[in-house]
């Protein structure tokens, strides 16, 4: 097929998978990361709010790349001998976090301040405040960029290549590297990709335009 | 767990260090004003342009933004290669970057030029400005300026972005420290250096193109406010 055997269709396929897998993990990291930041980015504290700031200026000025090698050598300096996936893993973590955090403090800052003051009017404590009235609020603001990140989260799942991470873009390269036939290795690999990513962003762009129509 | 940090590879791989600054920084500058120029251009042909043109630009533009750059790097490089057409990594890196990030500011552009007031267009045509004039002279500005911030993000960001050229053995900064850590053992120290070497340069990148804002949009220059 296309000049190229079964097999490694399917290796390129298997890459594919691995692609999710570390897309999963980026984006399961990244939440788990990325919430605290919105919460920090957000708070009253200005000393949370400068420390938060500053990680998250921290990882958006270094190329993902050299965050991957940063992570893969500075785990094994401990003595560790790393699996690539778990600093690809690590590193998709950061910045996704770094990112979803700060896309997450635009959600909860626009919330109209009103809405605070009401609650507030209502005697609610200021926990209480936020989780019943401001986040469900900040949620519906935050489907469509959040989904629109993700085709973000699963592109660069490809710079995973530089710690030769198995991945769809590592796959590609070892199979145009034994068959020498670029044009259709990449087009493949470049059309699951986009197999990917288009219905994500399709789906933002819709989410986006339902909640301007409010 | 006791680890020396060792940072004397910093004296010996200086000048290599500098070489690499050096080429991300130019692959960087040779592809703004292209990658900016494409991207004007595609959002024209969206906006304007017959239905043809438009179908071409969507594709283009939804084609890149869908899919990862190394992988149109690999397409384009080794592509290339089949091709016999001899090409070195530089001015490939540079193509596919302005083919990237063209269509990232394809959209960014359109948006610029769709922010525009009618009232705007609509004088530009009662001055009899030509189309293509009040195009040039009237919307064009307007929605530079508009979308200026946007614009200076995406080419810090596509800065980021050369450092995956080492892939095809071009030897910018990140390819610079693979070498040096290949030699030197000393991985966590190389890359700890070279990322404060992004940020920095990161910083100065935008602070420079924020000052290029300063000196060409003179009504911001005058009352000091965003358009």
């Amino acid at each position: 097929m296309l000049g190229l055997t079964i097999e490694q269709i399917a290796y390129l396929f298997r890459g594919a998978g691995w692609t999710i897998v570390l897309s999963l993990l980026g984006f399961v990291g990244g939440t788990l990361l990325g919430l605290p930041i919105a919460l920090a980015r957000s708070a009253h504290s200005k000393l949370a709010r400068a420390l938060s700031g500053a990680l998250v200026q921290l990882v958006q000025g270094i190329p993902l790349p050299v965050i991957m090698f940063v992570v893969y050598f500075g785990i094994s300096i401990g003595g560790f001998d790393v699996p690539a996936l778990v600093a690809a893993g690590v590193a998709m973590t950061l910045y996704a976090g770094a990112y979803l955090g700060e896309i997450w403090k635009g959600c909860i800052l626009a919330v109209p301040r009103t809405q605070w003051e009401a609650g507030e009017c209502l005697a609610l404590t200021s926990t209480q405040r936020f989780i019943f009235v401001i986040l469900p609020q900040a949620l519906r603001i935050a489907v469509p960029p959040t989904v629109g990140f993700l085709v973000q989260i699963v592109k660069n799942t490809s710079y995973s290549v530089v710690i030769n991470f198995f991945d769809l873009t590592y796959s590609a390269k070892v199979i145009n590297n034994s068959t020498f036939k670029p044009f259709t290795v990449f087009t493949i690999a470049a059309l699951i990709y986009f197999a990917i990513c288009f219905p994500m962003s399709l789906l933002a762009s819709r989410f986006e335009r339902r909640l301007h129509r409010g | 767990m006791s680890y020396e940090f060792d940072f004397s590879f910093l004296d010996e791989y200086l000048p290599d260090l500098w070489h690499g600054i050096w080429l991300t920084l130019g692959m960087t500058t040779a592809s703004i004003l292209p990658g900016f120029a494409l991207g004007t251009l595609c959002a024209v042909g969206r906006l304007y342009g017959p239905p043809w043109v438009r179908r071409a630009v969507v594709i283009y533009v939804e084609g890149i933004r869908n899919t990862p750059l190394i992988i149109q790097v690999f397409w384009l490089f080794f592509g290339l290669a089949v091709l016999q057409v001899r090409i070195g990594p530089f001015p490939a890196a540079v193509i596919a970057l302005v083919i990237n990030v063209g269509a990232y500011t394809a959209e960014i552009m359109r948006a610029g030029f769709m922010s525009i007031p009618k009232g705007q267009i609509e004088a530009a045509s009662c001055l009899a400005l030509k189309p293509s004039q009040a195009l040039w002279s009237v919307q064009l500005p307007q929605a530079v300026e508009r979308v200026y911030p946007a614009l200076v993000s995406q080419f810090v960001l596509m800065m980021l972005a050369t450092s995956i050229m080492s892939q095809i053995s071009a030897e910018e900064l990140t390819g610079v420290a693979y070498m040096i850590q290949s030699f030197t053992f000393r991985g966590f120290e190389v890359y700890l250096v070279i990322a404060v070497i992004y940020l920095v340069m990161a910083s100065l990148l935008r602070l420079t193109l924020l000052g290029v804002a300063q000196v060409s949009f003179p009504r911001r220059r005058r009352l000091g406010t965003p358009l």
